[in-house]
């Protein structure tokens, strides 16, 4: 490359390799169709009995999973929202090759910083081989790190440090509450085909702590923050568009989670959710509890793309308004995973009143997510 | 007078001095076309191959460099290693480095296609941490990555895909070993990103598919933003092991322009011979011309024209024929490198650039240089007989039979020992830079020296010429004794080209005379088997070795390992082959030029360097040297003692040879490349080569001594093609002067022809009168170029060749072609002296003699 080149581009052109993985060949195809393939995938079934500190580490034999962190920080006096997400990507291999290159297990890091101030996701991401100590997914404990991008959790702890080219996170993960197991005790289904389903658990109300420089600038900050922890070998069905997802720290210690998965036509053929009570008591939806009805459209001027940003959210008997921190935070990794998206920092209002913060992704408005 | 072209003046007399001026001046063009055209033919060549030379080398290292800065894309540093490589835990520890913002490990190698003499780079690295550091290496398709990482996957670059004439999906077999093996071809890099034939490859399908694992020999680095790249790559060179260099993209790139540097400047400086020939045409013409047109000059001078303007005119004459000529060899070097790169390829047959594909690179500032190289040379070959003739006082140059007195300005003797003296003595003076500067100074001088001796040696030659009694000759005799300054010239015409010739030939021969005693050396036995003969995977496997030395009817088999040593970042890496080299008599394998260096107890191991190798690191038979031959990480590299210096032409970037004994031991390493097979007496080697065929099913090469002689033999002849091209050019030129130079004195002395048709003289008396003027003038001026290319000779292969490629070599006498050239020139000088003679003897021949009485 020359120098006229600027690189940011040419970067996201090559990190554009990955894309598919999330979508195409990890979620698109059936395990049994890859009957010549040498990596045989482990399936996701009902009944595993999730064990901690165990199942917060990485499990190799499944084909994806990841560590997605979301939360509010400095609020109320400047608000910003963050994401820190490690995947780990299992890809299906024809052969048994002795290389120690040989890329039994990829990872993918992505971070974003929403700042209502910028206006926009400041965001980073990285991909690399585990091998030689230089990037990899321990299991037994969270660990899942690229070079110094690093997850890593000691005890009731967990810490991130994005070193990144546009800002630098070091921030510091305090949980409080047990583990909160999604679907029936974390085995999570996505859909009517009892093979689309992962295994899943979230830990809401995360105390954060920690330092974001930008522009050489350190700020500190706190705040709250949820980490959902998700691994499986066939997570879409085969007519998945797109999800829309919220989990939300509710205030006084409460915790939701909701998703639906939409369909071609934009309807919900699956959904699910949880609702924890502050005093621990877990109310776990069917999909029939869930509804998600849109309120306001943001269109990006970018892509061209619709997303509703601002939505009425019923779980079971109670019904939550949600809206974001901006607009637009729209999350272009096509570098990295293939896809544009929408994750951001949003508030939960109950009936008129702040009811707590969380984080809203939608997916498979640009594109399906269904890339194969 | 035809003043068409003049322009309405106000002022007639301005204007009749005006077309008196363009009668004198032009005139000569009108009525000589032939000679001008000659002189501008000579320029233009020389300038032709001045541009056809550069404009293809240029192209080559301006892609050489290209390929080389695209694949290292936006890396600040290259660590690179030998073919062998080193051993992979070097990558994380170089990537944990603090001031590594990306690493990208990689095997980099040319791999030999199956089932086709050629081989095909391939690069197989990481494609996700290619995201930071060669992003545009990638392929576009989103997705494809995947697909590489298929140990059986491999992209093509568009310009391999097209050269082998495949497509995404297609299948590709390379060797690997003297196995065949089968890539499937998962698509193609973008177009653009790579203009040179490449594969690449996941780096571990590379490592398992080339066999290489746990091999890497390349790390590309980005570094972070503010480190001092220079600094850290001296921090970084300490913690890498012997024979792996961190380098510059630069580096890496200017290394082809290191490589073949003297190899540029040798054909450059023939162009430049081509030049300085066609300028010695312009000045050997220009002088006749102006002498004949004296008597002009002085009318001119007489009716006021200054010395200044009339030297300024003269010289303007010189600079158009300059201009023709060297526009139009721009046109014709131009054509010529468009030919040379389509039909010879960019090396122009070396061997340097292989692989390496171009299109033509001209920039117009280098073809303005051209042009005006050719003008300088016309200019100055026309400047000094131009001074001469507006010098002259008008009322002596109307004089009859002042032709010879304008000769005598010419320098005398002492100035041209003295030149020649400096010449011989710059012989001696040792490279500058790498490169022969002082010996084609030396040459230059030696060449100037003899011309400006010439009058007084052609002189005194002449003078020795005992007087003839039968008419034609006699006369002949006579008027180059009363004449010898005029003869002069047309002696040193011939000296200047034909010493030229001379040397190169001999120069040639005793290249090619040492390249065959060598191959006879270096080839002993009867049947050599090569596992590839192009590229670095391919290999002989202890089994298949023993397979071979198995065959029935074989007296004795050796093995080769060809590896490679990474001495120096900026030069490429040496050859080590580990052979059959005995200590105790290295000389039966291994041609050395001194005596062999006895070793003492406790000295380290042998080994024994090429001369390249010598003359590049500073190597001496008897120097102890640490090499980074076998395990590269931790300790110092062991020590060896260098044992001799052996010639070797056959590997130009320089070898080091030890015994395959001792390298298996240090290395582990017990693959072979070559082995040399020798044949039990009354075996037919049919026989063999069956066997061979059976027992290595795979890819492998076998050739006969005397398909190999053969085949070394057409390689150097390819790579000398073009110096025979420029040989030829010179003697073309060169006999072009000696015809004009005989063509313009014969013109000039038309007076005289006249005079000795009255007192009766046969016109083809006159002929044989010319013929032996011819005769006379060309034996004096093969015989001093004989002597003077005999010494420029000898500069050319002990100095130059030595200086430029490091190679030593016999002198080697073309005898028989040196007497058949000598023989040609001189039948050529006789055959255009008669001619230019009976031309000049026409109708009015007679009356001629009234001119200017």
């Amino acid at each position: 490359m020359t120098g006229n080149n600027p690189k940011i581009p040419s970067r996201r052109r090559a990190l554009a390799w990955l894309a598919g993985w999330m979508a195409a060949p990890v979620f698109g195809q059936p395990v049994d169709r890859q009957s010549s393939v040498v990596t045989p995938f482990a399936p996701v079934v009902p009944g595993y009995q999730m064990q901690f500190p165990r199942d917060e580490g990485s499990h190799p034999d499944f084909r994806v999973e990841w560590w997605y962190l979301t939360g509010w920080l400095n609020e109320p006096a400047r608000p910003l929202g963050f994401q820190v997400t490690f995947f780990r990507v299992r890809p299906a291999l024809k052969h048994d090759n002795p290389s120690g290159f040989t890329p039994r297990q990829i990872l993918i890091a992505h971070a974003a910083i929403s700042d209502p101030e910028h206006g926009r996701l400041i965001h980073a991401q990285r991909a690399a081989r585990a091998g030689f100590g230089l990037a990899g997914a321990d299991e037994g404990r969270t660990r899942a790190w690229i070079d110094e991008w690093a997850l890593e959790q000691q005890g009731k702890t967990y810490r991130s440090r994005i070193p990144a080219v546009e800002f630098d996170l070091d921030l510091t993960f305090e949980s409080a509450q047990p583990p909160l197991r999604q679907g029936q005790d974390g085995f999570s289904r996505k859909g009517p085909a009892p093979e689309s389903a992962s295994y899943y658990y979230s830990l809401p109300h995360l105390k954060v702590r920690g330092t974001i420089a930008r522009s050489g600038k350190a700020q500190s900050v706190s705040g709250s923050a949820w980490l959902d922890h998700e691994w499986s070998s066939q997570y879409l069905e085969k007519d998945a568009v797109g999800w829309d997802w919220i989990g939300i720290n509710l205030e006084g210690g409460a915790a939701l989670m909701a998703f639906r998965m939409r369909d071609k036509g934009g309807a919900s053929f699956w959904a699910g959710g949880a609702l924890r009570a502050a005093d621990g008591s877990v109310r776990v939806f069917p999909p029939s509890d869930i509804r998600f009805t849109p309120r306001r459209e943001w269109r990006s001027p970018r892509t061209g793309t619709r997303y509703p940003v601002s939505w009425t959210v019923r779980a079971g008997d109670r019904e939550f308004e949600i809206e974001p921190l901006f607009d637009d935070q729209e999350h272009d990794t096509r570098a990295s995973t293939g896809t544009i998206y929408w994750e951001g920092a949003v508030r939960a209002l109950h009936e008129g009143r702040p009811a707590g913060l969380g984080y809203l992704e939608l997916t498979g408005y640009w594109r399906p997510v269904n890339l194969a | 007078m035809r003043g068409r072209e003049s322009p309405a003046s106000p002022l007639p007399l301005i204007s009749g001095r005006f077309l008196l001026f363009q009668a004198l001046t032009a005139g000569p063009w009108r009525e000589h076309p032939g000679r001008s055209v000659l002189a501008v033919a000579a320029i233009a060549l020389g300038v032709a191959l001045g541009v056809a030379v550069h404009l293809v080398n240029s192209s080559a290292l301006n892609e050489f460099e290209l390929a080389a800065r695209h694949l290292a894309g936006e890396a600040d540093l290259v660590v690179r290693g030998p073919r062998a490589g080193f051993d992979e835990s070097l990558y994380p520890r170089l990537a944990r480095l603090p001031q590594v913002e990306a690493a990208n490990p990689a095997v980099d190698l040319e791999v030999p296609l199956a089932g086709r003499r050629d081989s095909l780079r391939i690069v197989g690295f990481d494609p996700l941490r290619a995201g930071l550091v060669q992003p545009a290496l990638l392929p576009e398709r989103s997705g494809m990555v995947l697909d590489l990482f298929d140990a059986d996957a491999l992209l093509l670059s568009p310009s391999a895909a097209e050269w082998l004439g495949l497509k995404a999906g297609d299948e590709i077999a390379i060797q690997v070993g003297t196995r065949a093996l089968t890539l499937r071809v998962a698509g193609l890099l973008p177009q653009g990103a790579y203009r040179q034939r490449l594969g690449v490859m996941d780096v571990a399908a590379a490592q398992l598919r080339l066999e290489q694992l746990g091999r890497l020999n390349r790390i590309d680095l980005r570094l972070k933003p503010g480190t001092e790249v220079a600094a850290f790559r001296h921090e970084l060179q300490a913690l890498l092991p012997a024979g792996v260099h961190a380098v510059t993209p630069e580096t890496e790139g200017g290394r082809g322009a290191n490589l073949t540097r003297a190899y540029r400047m040798n054909l450059d400086m023939l162009a430049l011979v081509a030049l300085f020939t066609g300028a010695f045409l312009v000045f050997s013409s220009q002088v006749l011309a102006l002498l004949r047109r004296r008597t002009q000059f002085a009318l001119l001078r007489a009716m006021g024209v200054t010395r200044s303007t009339l030297a300024a005119r003269l010289i303007a004459e010189g600079a158009v024929v300059g201009i023709l000529g060297a526009v139009s060899g721009v046109v014709l070097g131009y054509a010529a490198a468009r030919y040379a790169l389509s039909a010879i390829g960019s090396d122009l047959g070396a061997g340097y650039f292989r692989s390496i594909t171009t299109s033509i690179n001209a920039e117009p500032q280098v073809l303005a240089f051209f042009v005006a190289l050719g003008v300088l040379f016309a200019v100055l070959g026309s400047a000094a007989p131009a001074w001469e003739a507006a010098r002259r006082p008008p009322a002596r140059a109307l004089r009859a039979g002042d032709e010879e007195e304008g000769l005598k300005q010419l320098p005398a003797l002492g100035w041209g020992a003295a030149v020649l003296a400096s010449g011989l003595l710059l012989a001696a003076a040792p490279a500058v830079n790498g490169l022969p500067i002082a010996g084609y100074a030396a040459i230059a001088l030696i060449l100037v020296g003899v011309v400006l001796a010439m009058p007084q040696l052609a002189g005194a030659c002449l003078a020795a010429i005992p007087a003839f009694t039968r008419a034609p000759a006699a006369i002949a005799i006579a008027q180059l004794k009363a004449t010898p300054r005029q003869a002069a010239i047309s002696v040193a015409a011939i000296v200047a080209s034909f010493s030229l010739m001379v040397s190169m030939l001999i120069m040639v021969s005793s290249f090619r005379g040492s390249l065959e005693s060598w191959l006879e050396r270096m080839l002993p036995a009867d049947l050599y088997l090569r596992a590839a003969r192009f590229g670095e995977t391919a290999f002989l496997t202890p089994g298949e070795q023993a397979r071979i030395a198995a065959i029935p009817g074989l007296e004795r088999v050796e093995f080769i390992r060809s590896q490679t040593l990474l001495l120096a970042p900026e030069r490429p890496p040496v050859t080590l082959l580990a052979g059959p080299v005995d200590a105790a008599d290295p000389e039966k394998t291994l041609p050395l030029t001194g005596a062999p260096h006895v070793l003492r107890p406790g000295d380290p191991p042998p080994v024994w360097v090429s001369e390249v190798a010598s003359d590049f690191y500073g190597l001496r038979t008897g120097d102890r040297v640490r090499l980074p031959i076998g395990s590269t990480t931790g300790g110092a590299p062991r020590e060896y003692t260098i044992a001799g210096v052996w010639r070797d032409y056959g590997r130009q970037n320089g070898a080091i040879a030890m015994n395959r004994g001792l390298y298996a031991g240090i290395t582990g390493d017990r693959l072979v490349n070559d082995a040399a097979l020798w044949l039990a007496k009354g075996t037919p080697i049919l026989d063999v080569q069956r066997a061979l065929r059976e027992q290595l099913p795979g890819g492998i090469e076998i050739a006969t001594t005397r398909e190999l002689r053969a085949l070394s033999l057409g390689a150097f002849d390819r790579t000398f093609a073009i110096t025979y091209a420029l040989e030829i050019a010179a003697v073309l030129i060169g006999l072009a002067g000696v015809s004009v130079s005989f063509g313009a004195q014969a013109l000039a002395r038309r007076r005289e022809f006249g005079v000795l048709r009255h007192i009766g003289m046969m016109r083809r008396e006159i002929g044989v009168m010319l013929g032996c003027e011819g005769a006379v003038v060309a034996t004096l001026g093969t015989a001093f170029g004989l002597a003077t290319g005999w010494i420029v000779g000898l500069i050319l292969i002990h100095v130059v060749n030595r200086q430029s490629f490091h190679w030593g070599m016999e002198l080697h006498v073309p005898w028989l072609p040196l007497a058949g050239l000598a023989a040609l020139v001189i039948a050529a000088a006789v055959a255009t002296a008669v001619w230019s003679g009976r031309a000049a003897m026409g109708e009015d021949v007679v009356r001629a003699v009234r001119e200017d009485w």
